[in-house]
């Protein structure tokens, strides 16, 4: 496997080997260089620090009405719900593609029928967990654009994916799981705080 | 030897201008029966050139800060002289390259101009399609309007679909949580350099491969096969310098006529080039009430709708989605005609091509529109029949019955 070149042989096992070795030694260079690239892009340490907790002071939340706030730069909604909303809850379970609230989408203080601490207050990201759009408040029961059977609830306007008034996700919507229920706690009767759990919760 | 003709050797000693002159423009034969659809290649260049010089001038008074970025572009439209001229050439520009583009890809479909030997130019070309869709997408985040944010906050979260790694992906790629001032600082970066860097180069290898092969043509046959003897000239080639030079510019005036009065008179285009929601800021706590992607990207976007989840998972419109562009690098194996045109191609080619261009369309305008029980039902069948165009071509193409190819090109 060797060749004569200026009356002289050449090693071919030697020069591939050679090339073999450099090219390796060359791609790991590279690699090593990509690395700080690739992890400058991630997020940065003042981002990192940015997720503070927020106070909300809901005193102000009448029945039935929604209010945003916002915290790690997503809305948070807190709906007072009425009593004929909390009634209508259960009654729907069938065309949920979660009832009981399985999946970890919420605190385990949340996981119940309500999906919340007081039945009354929902807390909840208002980020579709299909493509991140913020559904719509629709709380008129049996809308005309949602069908008689339209409980009240949250549309998303992207790909029409339907909550429930409990943030659980309807079927045969492309969302697949329901809204996720932040982790919040009460600190007075009307001070809310989004973010950390209560102590031992 | 006049003084042109000394300056002239003196460079082609040190660099083959007049070899590449020559190999590429005076000596560069192309089939003689080229028509309309033939227009389409100069113009997607002229677009691109087009669209790098405005964008040049338009970061020299854009700021890629989520606090100023907003008011900047006003700051364009209004207190810089002629800046609205220069912000309202790239925006048409970017639709314009998709229709032109789009046009470009057809006429691919219609002669076969993927098949053998041009399945790299192909290739290149659809990569150049999917650089150019990342640009617009990158591009369409920096006016950080509604639709800017929100339409960013769906194709990121596509990422996040991914099953495993995707959550940590799709951080990677805002360097957020949320999309936020990080995010805008590097798509503007992708925007700016790192993705035209990307576009020129495929374009370059794009013409080079062309000019290895030569060009296809309406009939489909290579001209390469019948070659005048003494000159090795093919036959039915004629020099693109100048006739096909002279030709497109014919089709760049024409264009320049559309566009111009796309700039001057309709730059939004009724919501289709512009849409209303992004002369509204940001508001990362609220969903404009209707959105949907512009419409270059609607087809893809009605795929996606068009797939529920399945397995708690959104994934599997993401990959329907992935796939129905993926699906195109391998048309040149899929097509397994005995004839490249149309024009030689029987009914059963001709029926699935005009589905396949009735489900595109279908398919785009059920994008734009709000998701309903009956739309996504036509938005499953388009879809399906767009797959379906690829994947049984193997088959379609080989029973379809053929006509019979010419010897020479037809007028």
């Amino acid at each position: 496997m060797s060749q004569e070149a200026d009356g002289q042989k050449v090693d071919t096992r030697k020069r591939k080997f050679l090339i073999a070795a450099t090219s390796a030694v060359g791609g790991v260079a590279v690699a090593g260089v990509a690395v700080p690239l690739v992890m400058s892009m991630l997020p940065s340490a003042r981002a990192k620090a940015a997720g503070a907790p927020v106070e909300i002071d809901i005193s102000k939340v009448e029945p039935g009405m929604l209010l945003t706030a916002e915290w790690r730069g997503k809305p948070v909604w807190v709906v007072n719900r009425t009593k004929e909303m909390l009634d209508l809850l259960g009654k729907h379970d069938n065309r949920l593609v979660d009832p009981n609230s399985e999946q970890p989408q919420q605190p385990p203080y949340c996981k119940n029928a309500t999906r919340s601490i007081k039945p009354e207050f929902l807390v909840a990201v208002g980020i579709c967990t299909h493509l991140g759009c913020s559904p719509t408040y629709r709380k008129e029961v049996g809308a005309e654009d949602l069908g008689a059977d339209w409980p009240g609830g949250f549309l998303c306007p992207c790909h029409g994916s339907r909550f429930d008034l409990a943030a659980r996700v309807f079927k045969n919507v492309p969302a697949p799981v329901n809204l996720v229920i932040p982790p919040h706690q009460y600190l007075s009767a009307t001070k809310l705080l989004i973010g950390v759990d209560a102590k031992g919760a | 030897m006049s003084a042109l003709q000394k300056v002239m050797g003196w460079v082609d000693d040190r660099f083959p201008l007049t070899a590449t002159y020559k190999a590429h423009l005076s000596e560069y034969y192309a089939p003689k029966n080229f028509n309309f659809w033939y227009f389409f290649g100069s113009l997607a260049l002229l677009v691109l050139v087009m669209q790098i010089v405005t964008g040049i001038f338009l970061t020299m008074n854009y700021k890629p800060d989520s606090g100023l970025a907003f008011l900047s572009v006003e700051y364009i439209m209004r207190d810089v002289d002629w800046g609205w001229l220069i912000r309202y050439m790239h925006s048409t520009g970017a639709s314009m390259f998709f229709v032109v583009v789009y046009l470009h890809m057809f006429r691919g479909l219609m002669y076969g101009s993927y098949r053998k030997p041009r399945e790299l130019i192909w290739i290149f070309g659809v990569l150049i399609y999917l650089a150019l869709m990342a640009e617009a997408f990158l591009g369409y985040l920096l006016p950080w309007g509604q639709m800017s944010y929100w339409g960013a906050q769906v194709i990121v979260n596509l990422f996040a679909a991914v099953p495993f790694v995707g959550d940590d992906l799709s951080i990677w790629i805002r360097g957020d949580y949320v999309i936020s001032d990080a995010t805008l600082n590097r798509f503007f970066a992708f925007h700016v350099i790192a993705l035209p860097l990307v576009l020129i180069a495929l374009v370059a290898v794009h013409l080079v491969a062309l000019h290895e092969v030569g060009s296809n043509n309406p009939d489909g046959i290579e001209i390469k096969k019948k070659k005048d003897p003494v000159t090795h000239i093919p036959l039915d080639g004629i020099p693109f310098h100048p006739y096909y030079t002279v030709k497109d510019i014919v089709g760049v005036i024409v264009f320049l006529m559309v566009f111009s009065a796309i700039v001057f008179f309709g730059p939004t285009m009724g919501g289709y080039f512009l849409e209303g929601n992004n002369f509204i800021p940001a508001d990362p706590l609220k969903t404009p009430p209707h959105i949907a992607p512009l419409w270059y990207f609607t087809p893809f976007y009605a795929i996606l709708r068009a797939v529920p989840p399945m397995f708690g998972s959104q994934f599997p419109g993401v990959v329907a989605m992935g796939m129905s562009i993926v699906l195109i690098f391998f048309l040149p194996w899929l097509d397994r005609g005995k004839v490249k045109s149309i024009r030689y191609r029987g009914p059963i080619y001709k029926l699935m091509l005009a589905l396949f261009v009735v489900s595109f369309v279908g398919l785009g305008y059920l994008g734009l529109l709000p998701p309903s029980p009956v739309a996504t039902i036509l938005a499953q069948t388009f879809s399906v029949i767009y797959f379906l165009f690829f994947l049984l071509m193997p088959w379609y193409t080989s029973i379809d019955k053929t006509k019979p190819e010419p010897e020479r090109v037809t007028g």
